[in-house]
C-alpha cells in the first residue's frame, strides 16, 4: 500500500456519513432522561440495578459511542490520512445495527426481559465488528505516525476489549446463570470502555483539535509521546492483576498510574486553553472547560476514596465517580465537539457543491452561539442537580431527569435546525426558481 | 539545519497569529486595524501559499508525476482559502462583524484541517522524496522570501 498511489488527501466523506449519528446521539441522550424521569429515584440508588444498566448503555453506546463512531468516519482522512473503506454502506449498516441493538440492549435492562438481550447482542456485536474491521483497515493503511493515530489505534483495541468483556456478561444475562466473577468482568468491561475507548480517543483527539480550535499552544511532546502508552500499558497490567487477583496495594498503584495521567492531560489541557491566542468566546471551549473540571473532580473523588474507606463505602461511591465521569467529562466534550464539527460540514458541503455562489449561510448562523449557549447552561444545570441526586435521590432525582431532557432537546433540535439549513439551502441553490 | 517542513510548519504558525488578531479587531468593531491586520494575514498566506505552488509541488509533481492526488487536493484548499479572503474582506470594508466572524470561523477550520494534512503526509513526504533536492528548494524559498 504504501507509496503505491501516495497517501489519500482527499476530503471529507459525504455528509450523511457522520451527520446521521450526530444527530442519532442527542435522541439516545434524551432517551437516558426519559428513563430517569419514568423511573425517578430507583435509577440512582445503586450500580448494579437493571434501570441503571439501561440509562448507562443509552449514554455510553447511544450517545457517546454514536458521536465518536461519526467523528472517527470524518476525521479519518484528515487525521491519518487514509479514508475509510466504502463510508456510505459501512455508515449506515452500522449506524441501523447500533441503533436497534442500544435500544434492545436498554429495553431488555429496563424492562428485565433476556429475550431481548438474544437480538441486542448480536446487533451489538456486529456493528462493532464492522466498525472495527473499517477503522482498523484505514489506520493499518495510515502512513501518519502522529501521537493521534497512535492514541487512536490504542483506543480501537480498547473498544474490541471492552465488547469481548460485553458479550461475556451478556451471555451470563441470556443465559441466566452467575459466576463469582461476575462483577470482575464488570468491572474490567467498564475500565477498558471508559478509560482505554473514550478516555484513550478523547485523549488523541485533544492533541490535535485543542490547538486547531482555539490556537492553543500544542501538547508537550513528551505528553504526547507517552500518555496513551502509559495509560494502556497500565490498564493490561490492572486487567492481569485483577484477574489473578494480586494484592490490594499493587492495583491502587497501578490506578494511581492512570490517575495521574488523567491528572496530567486535564491540567494540561486547562493551562494551554488559558494561553490560546484566540481570545473570543467560544462555547466549544465552555464545554471543555466543564469536561476537564469533571474529569478533575472524578479523578480526585477515586483517589479519596482509596485513602479513605469511609468515603469508598458510601453507598453513593460508586455512582458519583461514574456519573461525573460520563456525564461530566466525556459528554460535556463531545456536545462541544458536536458544536465545531457538525455548523462547520453543512457550511463546507454547501460551497463545495457551490463553488463562487454567494449568500451561503455562516457557521454562526448555521448555529447561533446564543443557542449553543442556552443549551450549554442546561447542561451544566443538568449536571449539578445529577450530582444532587445521586446522594438525595428522592429530592432531585425527577428535577436532573427533566433537565437532561431538555438539555438533550435542545441539543437535538440545534443539530436537526443545521441539517435543514443544509437541506434548505441545497435545494435553494439547486433549483433558484422554486 | 533547517529542512523543508520546518519552515513551512513556521509560517503556518505565524498566520494562525495574524488571522487571530484580525478576528479579535473586528469582535471589537476597530474597523481600520481590522482591515490592516488582515490585509498583513493576506500578504503572509500568499507568500506562504506561493512558496508552496511555485516552489514545493512543482519540484514534488516533477519526482511523482504530475497530477500528482495531494497535490491537487492541496490546490483546491488553497482555491477554497482564497475565495474565503475575498468574501472576509468584503465584509470588513461593510462592517458586517456578525457576518465577518461567521467566515472567518469557517475559514480557520478550513486552514488547520488543510495544516494538519500538510504538516503530517505532505512535508514529511516532501522532506524524504526531496532530500537529493532540499538546498535548491530552500535556496528558492529564501529568494522569494528577499522578494516580498
Amino acid at each position: 500500500m504504501k507509496h503505491a498511489s501516495g497517501p489519500a488527501l482527499e476530503q471529507a466523506p459525504p455528509i450523511f456519513v457522520p451527520l446521521r449519528f450526530f444527530l442519532s446521539s442527542p435522541i439516545f441522550g434524551l432517551m437516558a432522561a426519559i428513563v430517569l424521569i419514568a423511573d425517578g429515584p430507583d435509577a440512582l440508588l445503586r450500580r448494579w440495578v437493571p434501570v441503571t444498566l439501561a440509562l448507562t448503555h443509552l449514554m455510553t453506546l447511544g450517545f457517546i459511542t454514536m458521536a465518536m463512531m461519526g467523528a472517527m468516519l470524518q476525521m479519518m482522512p484528515v487525521i491519518a490520512g487514509s479514508p475509510t473503506w466504502r463510508p456510505r454502506l459501512v455508515s449506515s449498516v452500522v449506524h441501523s445495527l447500533l441503533c436497534l441493538g442500544v435500544i434492545m440492549l436498554a429495553s431488555g435492562f429496563w424492562f428485565d426481559r433476556s429475550g431481548l438481550m438474544w437480538f441486542a447482542l448480536p446487533m451489538l456485536a456486529m456493528a462493532l465488528i464492522i466498525f472495527l474491521t473499517t477503522i482498523t483497515r484505514s489506520l493499518v493503511c495510515s502512513q501518519v505516525h502522529s501521537p493521534a493515530v497512535t492514541g487512536m489505534r490504542m483506543a480501537v483495541v480498547s473498544l474490541a476489549i471492552t465488547l469481548a468483556f460485553g458479550l461475556r456478561i451478556g451471555a451470563e444475562h441470556i443465559w441466566q446463570f452467575q459466576t463469582h466473577v461476575a462483577h470482575l468482568w464488570t468491572n474490567i468491561h467498564l475500565a477498558w470502555a471508559l478509560i482505554g475507548w473514550v478516555g484513550l480517543l478523547v485523549i488523541s483527539a485533544a492533541y490535535e483539535v485543542v490547538p486547531m480550535f482555539q490556537l492553543t499552544p500544542s501538547y508537550p511532546a513528551w505528553i504526547q509521546r507517552w500518555l496513551s502508552k502509559l495509560i494502556i500499558t497500565v490498564l493490561i497490567l490492572w486487567t492481569g492483576a485483577y484477574l489473578l487477583v494480586m494484592p490490594g496495594w499493587l492495583f491502587t498503584l497501578l490506578g494511581l498510574c492512570i490517575a495521574a495521567a488523567l491528572i496530567c492531560f486535564a491540567v494540561t489541557t486547562l493551562y494551554l486553553q488559558s494561553h490560546r491566542r484566540r481570545r473570543r468566546p467560544d462555547v466549544t471551549m465552555g464545554f471543555w472547560r466543564i469536561g476537564m473540571l469533571s474529569l478533575l473532580t472524578s479523578v480526585f473523588l477515586w483517589i479519596g476514596g482509596q485513602f479513605l474507606p469511609t468515603l469508598a463505602a458510601w453507598p453513593h461511591y460508586d455512582l458519583l465517580l461514574g456519573a461525573i465521569y460520563i456525564a461530566g467529562f466525556i459528554v460535556s466534550v463531545i456536545n462541544g465537539m458536536l458544536y465545531k464539527i457538525v455548523p462547520f460540514l453543512v457550511w463546507f458541503h454547501l460551497q463545495s457543491l457551490h463553488i463562487g455562489q454567494t449568500g451561503l449561510p455562516t457557521v454562526k448562523e448555521i448555529i447561533p452561539d446564543h443557542r449553543k449557549r442556552r443549551q450549554m447552561l442546561f447542561h451544566l444545570s443538568a449536571l449539578l442537580v445529577l450530582v444532587a441526586a445521586i446522594i438525595w435521590p428522592e429530592w432531585f432525582a425527577y428535577a436532573a431527569g427533566v433537565l437532561f431532557a431538555v438539555s438533550f432537546s435542545l441539543l437535538a433540535f440545534n443539530l436537526f435546525a443545521a441539517s435543514r439549513t443544509y437541506l434548505q439551502t441545497k435545494a435553494r441553490l439547486e433549483d433558484p426558481t422554486a | 539545519m533547517e529542512n523543508i517542513s520546518t519552515v513551512l510548519t513556521r509560517e503556518h504558525r505565524s498566520c494562525d497569529n495574524l488571522i487571530a488578531a484580525a478576528e479579535e479587531a473586528v469582535e471589537k468593531h476597530q474597523w481600520d486595524e481590522a482591515d490592516s491586520l488582515f490585509s498583513d494575514f493576506v500578504a503572509s498566506m500568499e507568500h506562504h501559499l506561493g512558496k508552496e505552488e511555485e516552489v514545493l509541488f512543482p519540484a514534488l509533481e516533477q519526482k511523482m508525476g504530475a497530477g500528482m492526488g495531494p497535490v491537487q487536493v492541496m490546490l483546491k484548499e488553497h482555491e477554497d482559502m482564497r475565495r474565503l479572503f475575498g468574501e472576509i474582506r468584503e465584509d470588513i470594508a461593510q462592517q458586517q462583524a456578525e457576518h465577518c466572524l461567521g467566515l472567518s470561523d469557517a475559514l480557520l477550520m478550513l486552514m488547520q484541517q488543510h495544516n494538519l494534512k500538510e504538516e503530517s503526509i505532505l512535508y514529511p513526504m516532501a522532506d524524504q522524496i526531496l532530500a537529493g533536492e532540499k538546498d535548491e528548494v530552500m535556496a528558492q524559498f529564501i529568494a522569494r522570501s528577499g522578494e516580498s
